[in-house]
């Protein structure tokens, strides 16, 4: 009785092996070559799970593409490229313990997390154990001295709004703006950021203290009161994808006529879902993807992750980046590989070709302006205007 | 003031919608279901399927949210909450268990529906609007009336039907009801698929308009909480009370108090402590529970 049943146990758990296994595709042989982890710490459950999720997916996608071509060649050895995930579920103490995990796999690279208090909290961890982490948050004093480890894995909003506001100012004649923020760290400071710069620039700032909570479902009571005073612009500062198209539909719903916009990436199915043809006419910042700019590298990439996942994310446009830089920069410096220093050194004079934006664009890192040292990547500052369930490219921008 | 309470009753109608199956759940077996919230997010997929990506009706989106729910909500009750309740006395068991399961239920929408937003093609279009008074799209309106409709529906149900009076019964005094010859299993999975499928139901008409995502399971199930406490817990006017009151409020404080920040729900979480240290079984429940 005892045998059958342990029978029975053995050609389940093999049964779910080989599932799993088909499911997941491990069963790809793949050259056999060392393997070269790269970590990610970020937030991939919960009400954020979307930011997290299109770093991983691109991460993934992009590191099974790389295997299944032979490897990636770093000095004289080919690697494998593995991704070690760590959900920090948005909390703080989580994105901590994740990063510590990364140092004891001695992972040296690590992407993530997604907001600021996460990395601000594993900074300590990342410097103390020689990991360099691309962070997709916007505190500056993350990336200025003597902080020293952390890249911003996009532009951030101080650098794309007053692009955006003066876009709108010359060519759409917007004279008042009016923000509106989710009561939450990292919205609340590119609120803060959006206010200052639309006030250097001339425009008036008619409304900023409207705020609301980050589990807010029905936004028509929080917009009523901005509306009412029918600004010229208004602003979503920092807004998550997840409400870009309620905030959208309320406001437009409520008979506001001026521009919407935001400096955060948004997804275009998400905005045709939720707010159809409401939607047209809002402008966000994106990656490579829109078809005036994108190579055949970056349509291949979505078209692999779309394969993979079933579905592609808008967000990963510039979430594509962080591992090639990581990559890139280890090809120019095979040193680089477990001494992060000598990475740091390489960015300083790292130059590649771009392989997802047509053109001459190059990688390379920047952030000189804004932080006094190169602890940015750069993605190109593409502000797109989203039409009938697709972006267009509105303008394009560097960061230097 | 026309559009704070046109705005005020829209919410609590739906509000009070998602406490009713809550409080009925608790009301016959005394379990707080962590997992309602979650339950609300699986019919909102649910009605996205059917209404969304299979183009069919949205009627029959609602309908297979009901059903859905309905069953899984049988099914937890049957082989989940009442193992639980009869092998443990402790409360804390089924409030664990509630936890799990909504827990649960968050990997599983996860895995199966994905991170992202999702939204419904309009119902209804055009809004209305009333001298710039009141401001209020047709779908809101529809909406705003379906869930009134299936609270008293529910109400009537719960009042005429041998069914619901067998639940009230059961749920006024466990044991004299079964001495009566009330099936108590019976009856507790048939609420638990009740309560259930309200949440369901919710979730497939707040989809036309919030959209639904992953992350709403928690808040929706908090703010559940709430409206059931200033009711009282297991009434089910008491629910309905609730709902209203905390829509009308959440509607007042994001107008009047919006430019001081986002104070509206400190000061309702205020005015609630406040309340319950007068007043802890609520509005309309009994002390002794």
């Amino acid at each position: 009785m005892t045998t059958t049943r342990r029978l029975i146990l053995k050609s389940a758990a093999l049964a779910v092996a080989l599932a799993v296994s088909i499911a997941t595709g491990t069963s790809i042989a793949y050259a056999e070559n060392e393997e070269l982890k790269i970590g990610f710490v970020g937030v991939t459950s919960g009400p954020a799970a979307a930011w997290g999720i299109s770093n991983v997916r691109s991460m993934q996608t992009r590191a099974e593409w790389l295997n299944e071509k032979g490897g990636v060649k770093i000095g004289d050895k080919t690697y494998n490229i593995e991704i070690v995930t760590f959900d920090d579920q948005k909390d703080p103490k989580r994105a901590i313990a994740g990063m510590e995990k990364m140092a004891q796999e001695g992972i040296h690279y690590v992407v993530g997390p997604n907001v600021d208090d996460g990395a601000a909290a594993v900074r300590p961890v990342a410097e103390q154990n020689g990991i360099m982490y691309f962070p997709y948050a916007f505190p500056k004093e993350l990336y200025s001295a003597p902080a020293s480890n952390a890249i911003l894995g996009m532009v951030a909003n101080y650098q794309s709004g007053p692009a955006i506001y003066k876009y709108l100012m010359d060519n759409k004649g917007v004279k008042t703006v009016a923000f509106v923020s989710a009561n939450e760290s990292d919205p609340l400071s590119q609120r803060d950021g959006g206010v200052q710069a639309a006030k250097a620039l001339g425009l008036e700032v008619v409304s900023s203290s409207i705020t609301y909570q980050v589990d807010t479902t029905d936004f028509t009571p929080v917009i009523t009161p901005v509306v009412q005073l029918k600004p010229d612009l208004l602003v979503l500062s920092g807004v998550a994808p997840a409400n870009a198209p309620q905030l959208i539909r309320s406001a437009r719903e409520l008979g506001f006529q001026g521009i919407i916009s935001t400096e955060t990436a948004q997804d275009a199915t998400v905005l045709k879902e939720g707010a159809g043809e409401l939607a047209n006419g809002f402008i966000s910042v994106g990656g490579a993807s829109t078809p005036e700019i994108a190579t055949d590298t970056m349509k291949e990439f979505v078209d692999r992750y779309t394969k993979m996942f079933g579905e592609y994310n808008d967000e990963s446009n510039t979430k594509v980046y962080a591992l090639e830089y990581i990559l890139e920069t280890l090809k120019a410096n095979p040193a680089a590989i477990d001494d992060v220093k000598a990475f740091q050194t390489t960015m300083d004079t790292f130059e590649a070709s771009n392989p997802y934006m047509k053109g001459d664009a190059k990688l390379k890192y920047v952030g000189m302006t804004s932080f006094g040292q190169k602890r940015q990547v750069s993605v190109p500052l593409v502000v797109n205007v989203y039409k009938d369930g697709k972006f267009e490219t509105l303008f394009v921008a560097s960061v230097d | 003031m026309e559009q704070i309470i046109a705005n005020g009753l829209y919410l609590g109608a739906q509000y009070a919608l998602i406490a009713l199956g809550l409080t009925l759940i608790f009301a016959l077996m005394n379990v707080l279901n962590f997992a309602h919230g979650q339950m609300y997010v699986l019919g909102g997929f649910v009605t996205y399927t059917i209404y969304a990506q299979l183009g069919m009706p949205f009627v029959a989106g609602l309908l297979a949210s009901a059903v859905t729910l309905a069953v899984v909500g049988a099914i937890v009750e049957k082989f989940l909450f009442r193992p639980v309740i009869k092998r443990s006395l402790r409360e804390e068991s089924t409030m664990l268990l509630a936890a799990g399961i909504a827990f649960f239920l968050d990997a599983v929408i996860l895995l199966a529906f994905g991170e992202k937003q999702r939204g419904v093609p309009k119902i209804i279009h055009g809004v209305l609007n009333w001298d710039f008074r009141i401001i209020m799209p047709y779908d809101r309106i529809l909406i705003g009336a379906l869930a009134i409709a299936v609270i008293a529906t529910f109400i009537l149900y719960m009042q005429y039907s041998k069914t619901g009076r067998a639940m009230r019964a059961l749920a006024q005094d466990r044991v004299a009801a079964q001495l009566m010859g009330v099936d108590v299993n019976r009856y507790s999975m048939i609420g638990f698929a009740l309560g259930a499928m309200l949440a369901g139901i919710v979730g497939g008409l707040l989809v036309t308009i919030t959209g639904v995502n992953l992350g709403m399971g928690g808040p929706t199930s908090i703010k559940a909480f709430m409206m059931v406490m200033i009711g009282g817990a297991g009434v089910i006017s008491g629910a309905i009370v609730g709902g209203f009151i905390l829509g009308m409020m959440e509607s007042i404080g994001l107008t009047v108090l919006s430019q001081y920040g986002d104070i509206t729900y400190l000061v309702i979480f205020v005015t609630l402590m406040v309340f319950l240290s007068f007043r802890p079984q609520g509005l309309m429940g009994k002390p002794w529970g």
